[in-house]
């Protein structure tokens, strides 16, 4: 959700029992602007925030022009003071993939976890056991960026193309109409297109290339990976993720109001298939 | 696009050059004919020159030289230093040789116009393929107009002179080539192909998205662009890029649409204004009740929890489901309290659903309870009976295998019964209540894991076969959450003297409890930092699926003493020796609550720690995602908000199938002997042949074969 429009996405996300206290939003409408403000950022969205056994993180995330560039990651404590993460890479995500359970809440704690190795010596091969030692802000940067990629969504129409490649805030989007914003296939995923380069020719062929160049959300695996609601009567759509509990998307049908927070405990639901 | 054009506007050059080169030297004056001076009698009509020709009434000036213009700047950049063109632009001032300024103003001009006509070949060329009017718009709607002109002649006298020098002609003619084949014209021999159709499918298709009739309006972005081109053209005003927003705005002002009738009435958005017209119910309900209300006031006296009031603490804590729903989910409750026999009403939580949600209500009822469950239990018992009474043919072996023991579910106001729930969709729709849970249904609802959906009655599919719809399972989950999740600050509630000692002989436990008057609050800060504080007040649920030990021997005494009393003593023997399920008795601190795999089982914190004097503690039940409590010291409240489910640090393990059942094992009653061999028949009957007396000879016979048997 926008760091600006903060107290309204608020309200609306609301309908899933993720809110924040009275205070918290007061010091993040403070502190948003001004990590805006030092590390020029061109829109900071409130990301969300993930649940741990001690404290919880609060994450923030900080664009630039360019919707789809990779975007800079900040946590908080205490939703005042900020600190950078580092940016996710692939390792970071296969090594923090062995840790299971619950954010302790403290940065620097560090998970153990124990690998049988195979050590060669001589002619006989041994097991030994290794400890690996996974620092929580490992764990903290993989969790937001698998999350990132595989459900911030965003509605079609939001986000424009322009014919120099950047990827612009669409100024003129309207909101969804009503029919629209019931059909998964409005909604697009927020990141750098995957499956669109496999799409056949065919398929690609009523695609409008400004507006539909992100994956939209109607092929993602499993199906039936996100329940689609209309709350309020039809004043309000909300998707909440199945894969990933606690990522919410509310969007306003007809107006710009839109946007995803996540509150959970930062694990994906691998139970998915048997609880549909 | 420019690139690929440019690209095969090149490649065509070559083809074309090639060929050209040969009859351009003596051509030379075919091509005057282009510039429209002199046409010389002598000029072959080559195929090239008849294309070029022909392409000259709709190929507008503009057109035909701004791409050899932007050519020379543009991607062909290393022919516009060219001597070529100095000396094409020499001409014009010095017919010998060129002064040192000459090629500085061929330059100049040739780098200015492109600037200005850039844009308008790009829209001649889409226009090519638009209609006649706009095409005739575009040119003369341009601001460069008059300056075309002026490059016109510029352009065109250097090249009468330029022509008689054959050195430059292979360089024109490339020019006039390109010039052809961009402008979309083209040579017959050198006819793109390819480039046209992907041009001509995004022209249509911009096209067609420009003559997209607006609902609204009814009005489409061509028609009114055309329009206000044709008011500025007709008006010539002299600001006219500064005006041009009123421009448009009289021009959709002056148009003139007829609201024709349509037979089909205008779409409505039904379900909006349906649920609002629910709420209004809610919001108008003091004036509707009117009649009896003396009544109402005794009974909603004080059934009714204060919603507001522990909502504002949960969003202390960061949890609830904001203001308006919150007051909304309040009117709601009201109304069920209004409508029902209800002593205690109180705001469970909330669980997600895959299509619809349900806000849950927790009720004691007053003593007007429905009769639906005597109905349930009698069909239960019915299928019992014909179990049991079926026992009258003995000729062939029956299924001796018996259900396992069907435990009878608690009575209402006790163990996992002792409330009753209420469910609704949104707060105006009506309120279901949910049935009361048995606890065959609490022992699958353990082993399975499913989404809701928001329907009552989906059925459940599941592997263990979950007895009931998904009204049941959501009742059975609600009492494991209330079992897991209900706390209350230590001493606020005291076991009542009266009962409490009743049951305990009975039970071994005590089951009811009373608020403590004598409850002076608790330090919040004490709260926070010791879980010991916090207590238990639902009762835990067995393993068995009740709060309170069914002994299912007893049951078997009672029920079955029509039947064999052998069997009576084979069950005995297997069942004699279960030992009763205890758990944790009531009000035990949840300090003692089991953990998670390393994990505390809960989370306590204050809400706020800038100012700790006026916080609440918040509490967190990590076994449960979605459930908190708070407590200010003197008030606390519970609440669940998420979808149902337990939390497990592992994924789901679906229950493994059941044993597979043993054959008999085989013994002296399955196996059988052999045939009597011919040794032993005739041994037989020696021995009857001695045998004495006729009359015992029948009965020893006898005797004897059943031996053999």
């Amino acid at each position: 959700m926008d760091a600006e429009s903060l107290l309204l996405s608020l309200e609306l996300a609301s309908g899933s029992g993720q809110g924040l206290s009275p205070d918290r939003r007061a010091s993040l409408l403070t502190s948003l602007l001004l990590v805006k403000r030092d590390y020029r950022y061109s829109r900071v969205l409130f990301w969300g925030r993930i649940l741990g056994l001690v404290t919880d993180y609060y994450i923030a995330q900080g664009l630039i022009e360019d919707q789809l560039a990779p975007r800079k990651t900040l946590y908080s404590l205490n939703c005042m003071e900020w600190s950078l993460l580092p940016p996710a890479t692939e390792e970071m995500v296969e090594q923090t993939s062995v840790v299971k359970g619950r954010f302790m809440g403290d940065p620097s704690h560090e998970y153990e976890h124990i690998e049988l190795q195979k050590v060669n010596e001589g002619d006989k091969v041994f097991e030994e056991e290794v400890v690996v030692r996974i620092k929580e802000e490992t764990r903290l940067v993989s969790i937001i960026d698998q999350i990132d990629r595989a459900v911030a969504i965003i509605p079609r129409g939001a986000l424009f193309k322009t014919p120099f490649g950047p990827i612009h805030v669409n100024r003129t989007f309207e909101g969804l109409s009503v029919s629209e914003a019931k059909k998964l296939s409005s909604y697009f995923h927020f990141r750098e297109p995957i499956d669109l380069k496999n799409k056949t020719l065919l398929e690609k062929a009523d695609l409008d290339p400004s507006l539909d160049f992100m994956d939209s959300l109607e092929n993602d695996i499993p199906k039936g990976s996100w329940s689609i609601q209309m709350e309020r009567g039809n004043a309000l759509v909300v998707l909440r993720s199945l894969l990933w509990p606690g990522l919410t998307f509310y969007h306003t049908p007809g107006t710009k109001n839109c946007g995803y927070i996540y509150v959970g405990t930062g694990e994906k639901n691998i139970d998915l298939p048997f609880m549909l | 696009m420019e690139d690929s054009t440019t690209q095969k506007q090149e490649k065509e050059n070559q083809k074309s050059g090639e060929e050209e080169r040969p009859w351009g030297e003596t051509t030379a004056a075919s091509s005057q004919d282009l510039t429209g001076l002199s046409a010389p009698p002598e000029s072959e009509q080559g195929p090239e020159t008849g294309p070029q020709s022909r392409s000259s009434p709709p190929g507008s000036p503009q057109s035909r030289d701004s791409t050899p213009l932007r050519d020379l700047t543009g991607p062909g950049a290393s022919s516009a230093p060219s001597p070529p063109e100095e000396s094409s632009s020499s001409p014009l001032l010095a017919p010998t040789r060129p002064g040192p300024e000459a090629p500085g103003q061929a330059l100049e001009t040739a780098s200015v116009i492109p600037e200005a006509e850039t844009p308008h070949s790009d829209n001649l060329k889409p226009s090519s393929d638009k209609g006649e009017s706009t095409h005739q718009t575009c040119q003369s709607a341009g601001d460069a107009f008059p300056q075309f002109q002026q490059t016109n002649g510029h352009l065109n006298e250097p090249r009468d002179v330029t022509f008689s020098n054959s050195a430059q002609k292979e360089l024109r003619f490339d020019t006039f080539q390109e010039e052809d084949s961009s402008s979309g014209y083209g040579l017959d021999e050198a006819e793109p192909e390819a480039a046209p159709s992907v041009l001509e499918i995004a022209i249509q298709n911009a096209k067609a998205y420009l003559l997209k009739t607006s609902s609204k309006s009814g009005l489409n972005l061509y028609d009114h662009l055309s329009d206000m081109l044709t008011k500025i053209l007709d008006e010539r005003p002299e600001n006219a890029v500064d005006i041009i927003e009123n421009i448009s705005q009289d021009v959709k002002v002056a148009h003139f649409s007829k609201k024709l009738d349509t037979l089909q009435n205008e779409y409505e958005m039904l379900p909006t204004y349906e649920i609002a017209e629910k709420q209004k119910a809610l919001f108008l309900q003091e004036h509707l009740e009117g009649a009896d209300q003396e009544l109402e006031d005794e009974i909603a006296g004080n059934s009714l929890s204060n919603v507001m009031e522990s909502a504002f603490y949960f969003e202390q804590a960061g949890v609830g489901l904001g203001t308006d729903e919150t007051y909304r989910v309040f009117l709601a409750l009201k109304q069920l309290t209004d409508t029902h026999p209800i002593q205690r009403c109180r705001f469970w939580g909330k669980i997600l659903g895959l299509e619809m949600n349900y806000i849950v209500a927790e009720t004691e009822l007053r003593e007007g309870e429905d009769e639906e469950e005597v109905e349930e239990e009698d069909v239960t018992e019915e299928r019992d009976n014909g179990d049991s009474g079926s026992e009258e043919d003995d000729e062939l072996p029956r299924s001796f295998y018996k259900a396992p023991q069907a435990i009878p579910k608690e009575e209402s106001r006790t163990g996992a019964n002792k409330y009753v729930y209420f469910v609704c969709n949104e707060p105006g729709r009506p309120w279901v209540k949910l049935p009361s849970v048995t606890p065959a249904q609490i022992v699958t609802a353990r082993q399975i894991k499913k989404f809701f959906t928001g329907h009552l009655g989906t059925p459940i599919i599941s592997y263990p076969p979950f007895p009931g719809n998904e009204s049941n399972y959501l009742r059975a989950q609600i009492a494991r959450i209330s079992a897991g999740t209900h706390v209350s600050p230590l001493g606020f509630y005291q076991f009542s003297e009266e009962e409490g000692e009743e049951e305990e002989e009975v039970e071994g436990g005590r089951d009811s409890f009373e608020e403590n008057p004598d409850f002076e609050g608790i330090r919040v800060v004490d709260l926070v930092e010791s879980l010991s504080n916090w207590v238990h007040h639902v009762q835990h649920i067995l393993p068995q699926g009740r709060c309170n030990w069914f002994n299912p021997i007893q049951r078997s005494e009672e029920e079955e003493e029509d039947d064999d009393e052998e069997k009576e003593e084979e069950e005995k023997e297997e069942l004699d020796y279960i030992e009763q399920e205890v758990g944790p008795p009531l009000l035990t601190p949840i300090s003692e609550d089991l953990e998670i795999q390393s994990i505390p089982p809960w989370t306590t914190r204050l809400c706020s720690n800038l100012i700790p004097q006026y916080a609440v503690a918040v509490l967190r039940s990590n076994l449960w995602p979605g459930a908190y409590a708070f407590c200010n010291g003197k008030k606390f409240e519970n609440i669940y908000i998420g979808w149902g489910h337990k939390y497990s640090p592992d994924s789901y393990t679906p229950p493994v199938p059941p044993p597979v059942c043993q054959e008999y094992p085989s013994g002296p009653e399955l196996a059988e002997m052999d045939d009597p061999s011919v040794e032993e028949e005739q041994a037989f009957r020696a021995a009857q042949e001695a045998a004495v007396p006729p009359a015992e000879e029948d009965e020893d016979t006898d005797e004897d074969e059943d031996d053999y048997d």
